[in-house]
């Protein structure tokens, strides 16, 4: 490592000084995400101020070259996205894209970055696709998967008992890919799938699909969506007496921005999975400490991967000495992760950042000792059991 | 088991209902829209602005102020028909003389504001609402479980439709303010003040839009958001009804409720374009809506 900053050093001191390294003389990563509609809580303007909270750690700079984060909403639209990512990699010399709720924009957006050779750090999108089919030398998916998310929320519920399942899927390329990894370890651990409905994305009345659902009698119903979608979802399944008539219902994309939003009441007893949880360890209690008193809530574990992932792309164009995507994507794909995110993260060949994840159980309310205090830790899984392996990844660039 | 259409006619008469409860919603709001416009001949872009509004008078009086829902149901419409009234006499009636166009750009932009001021304080995700005690559980018909809350929903919306069609339709209050539309210079002269006429019609569309708000509070999370995602479809109704017509706006309102219904259990992928595609058919074969008067 010594002698690894020295050859930098020499290099610098041979060549030019620290910003020419940099190929327009700043670094800029932009934030596109959902900021108006059903995600915008999870990810949207949390995110934008995260990365700027890790830009700020390196003192808005590196070297002479001056750090700008920029941020904008792509509607959860894949030509919306694409049309954004084409005019800051064109015009407003964006050097990388981060966050990228919505895995059909994420999946858009990643094929023009690959094209322009561009570092993209997906957060918020979910699918394994990111780093299956669609894999990049410069894409990296930090945060969660549907993969990870099936493993632990689906596996443990199978152990429960809950042996039978119906999904309430949302109608794009994340639901399918959440239902069909559940899908896989629900019938890996005996248990059987017995149907399931699509909803367009934002239909706010579930009703006529809670009703299908409670009529199909399977013990647990997967809500294979995000947001506010299975907010409305969890809120009506209790009008509709779901979980009163003994069905389970299994989030399988749930975040504390979601359970803050259905207060306890209406949330307590869910299982969910997430890889990140503010009250988990000092350091992860200091980010949030600090997102809060700027954002005025706690972060999701979107925007927290936001913050880290940010962090990491500094501090490889920092030991790369460049921010050429090259050299950056190569320092990413070697340094381990430790931040307040991740406790010994690493990054797989297919780009997949790997660290564990954890099931919750949401606390009822007599438990909670406050504002935000919602789960309890039920179990931690290993990243390298939450994770595919690279191999199995069906990623090309993996031998 | 008894089929209709293939599927079990359990699924199919509980869809029937739920379509209707969703109906509700759409011929309460559709209603709004239909007075404002048959009246003022005003586009009100910011009705889905004016529902979320009742939504959130609702659930901040509860949180702040200690109001129930059963007040809630009076407070929420009177606070936002008032500020409707204090728009319409501010900014919207000089509008009036203007191209219909100046109207609808300029509710559009009031809607906008309304929901990026929202937003901007309470966040895009949903804020909880529970229902009244009373009007929790839920009932075991043969066929589904009917929330009581839903009952409600669909006989209060129906017991205001058919009092603010009776108002318009049937009453001499009524009788004045089609009157003052078709021609405002007669009817001032006979001594009423038209344009409080007109600022009263404003303030009651925007009082429907909210108690819709109100009673949408408890089935869906109070969300700045929450208009714009429904009032789209809201204008696809009353264009389907005619515009203008308020007994078309109620009718079609419940029809294309039940038609959603039934299109999630056939294709559920298509239940939230179906309202449209029966919009476009409807402007092809008959211009001016079903219950709308011919040219």
């Amino acid at each position: 490592m010594k002698s690894l900053y020295l050859t930098a050093a020499a290099a610098a001191l041979l060549v030019t000084p620290a910003a020419a390294e940099m190929t327009d003389g700043k670094i800029k990563i932009g934030v596109l995400n959902d900021q108006s509609g059903v995600y915008s809580a999870l990810g949207g303007t949390g995110s934008l101020e995260a990365a700027k909270m890790a830009a700020e750690e390196f003192g808005g700079k590196i070297g002479d070259a001056p750090i700008e984060v920029v941020g904008a909403d792509h509607q959860n639209k894949a030509d919306i996205g694409s049309n954004i990512a084409r005019q800051w990699y064109d015009t407003e010399q964006v050097d990388t894209i981060f966050d990228l709720t919505t895995s059909s924009v994420a999946l858009a957006v990643r094929a023009i970055s690959d094209e322009k050779k561009k570092i993209t750090m997906v957060t918020g999108g979910g699918t394994t696709e990111l780093t299956g089919k669609a894999c990049s030398p410069y894409g990296f998916h930090w945060a969660y998967d549907t993969h990870a998310l099936a493993v632990s929320t689906g596996g443990a519920l199978v152990k429960a008992g809950g042996d039978s399942w119906y999904f309430l899927t949302a109608d794009y390329a994340f639901g399918y890919s959440l239902e069909e990894n559940t899908t896989k370890t629900v019938e890996g651990a005996g248990g059987k799938v017995l149907g399931n409905v699509r909803f367009p994305i934002g239909a706010t009345d579930y009703s006529a699909f809670l009703l299908q659902a409670q009529a199909s009698g399977a013990k647990v119903v997967g809500l294979a969506s995000a947001g506010m979608d299975t907010q409305n979802q969890i809120k009506q399944a209790a009008e509709f007496g779901i979980t009163a008539g003994g069905q389970n219902l299994a989030g399988l994309l749930l975040m504390i921005t979601d359970v803050h939003g259905l207060g306890l009441q209406a949330a307590q007893g869910l299982y969910l999975t997430e890889s990140y949880y503010w009250d988990r360890n000092d350091a992860s209690r200091a980010f949030a400490q600090k997102y809060k008193e700027r954002t005025g809530a706690m972060p999701s574990m979107v925007q927290a991967a936001t913050y880290s992932a940010a962090r990491q792309y500094l501090k490889a164009i920092e030991a790369a000495g460049t921010d050429e995507t090259e050299a950056v994507a190569a320092k990413l794909h070697e340094m381990p992760v430790q931040d307040a995110f991740a406790e010994n993260g690493k990054v797989l060949a297919n780009g997949r950042m790997v660290s564990d994840v954890y099931l919750f159980q949401v606390k009822k309310p007599e438990e909670s000792k406050g504002e935000w205090d919602y789960y309890n830790l039920i179990a931690t899984i290993p990243g390298e059991e939450a994770y595919m392996k690279a191999e199995d990844s069906g990623c090309a660039l993996v031998k | 088991m008894t089929m209709i259409f293939g599927i079990p006619i359990q699924a199919f008469l509980g869809q029937l209902l739920v379509g209707l409860i969703n109906g509700s919603f759409y011929a309460l709001l559709s209603l709004g829209l239909a007075v404002i416009f048959g009246l003022l001949r005003v586009i009100n872009f910011a009705h889905g602005a004016q529902y979320m509004l009742g939504a959130f008078v609702a659930f901040l009086g509860l949180k702040h102020l200690g109001i129930p829902y059963w007040a809630a149901l009076v407070v929420a419409p009177l606070v936002v028909g008032a500020f409707g009234a204090l728009i319409e006499r501010t900014m919207l009636s000089r509008l009036y003389n203007l191209d219909p166009l100046y109207g609808l750009l300029f509710t559009f932009g009031l809607a906008l504001t309304l929901e990026g001021t929202m937003r901007w304080y309470y966040g895009a995700s949903g804020q909880p609402y529970s229902a009244p005690a009373a009007l929790t559980g839920a009932i075991k018909l043969p066929f589904m479980v009917l929330p009581i809350y839903r009952a409600w929903v669909i006989v209060a919306s129906l017991v205001v439709c058919l009092a603010v069609w009776a108002l318009i339709e049937k009453t001499r209050l009524g009788a004045t303010l089609r009157a003052a539309t078709e021609n405002p210079s007669l009817v001032q002269s006979f001594g009423i003040n038209v344009p409080m006429l007109l600022t009263l019609t404003y303030a009651l569309g925007a009082g429907l839009a909210a108690l819709a708000g109100v009673l949408a509070a408890p089935i869906y999370q109070v969300s700045p958001l929450m208009g714009s995602n429904i009032i789209i479809v809201v204008f696809a109704v009353v264009v389907v009804g005619g515009m203008g017509s308020i007994l078309g706006a109620i009718v079609t309102g419940y029809l294309l409720g039940v038609a959603e219904g039934l299109t999630k259990v056939f294709y559920p992928e298509a239940s939230n374009i179906v309202i449209f595609v029966i919009m476009a058919i409807v402007l092809i074969l008959r211009p001016a809506g079903l219950f709308g008067k011919e040219g």
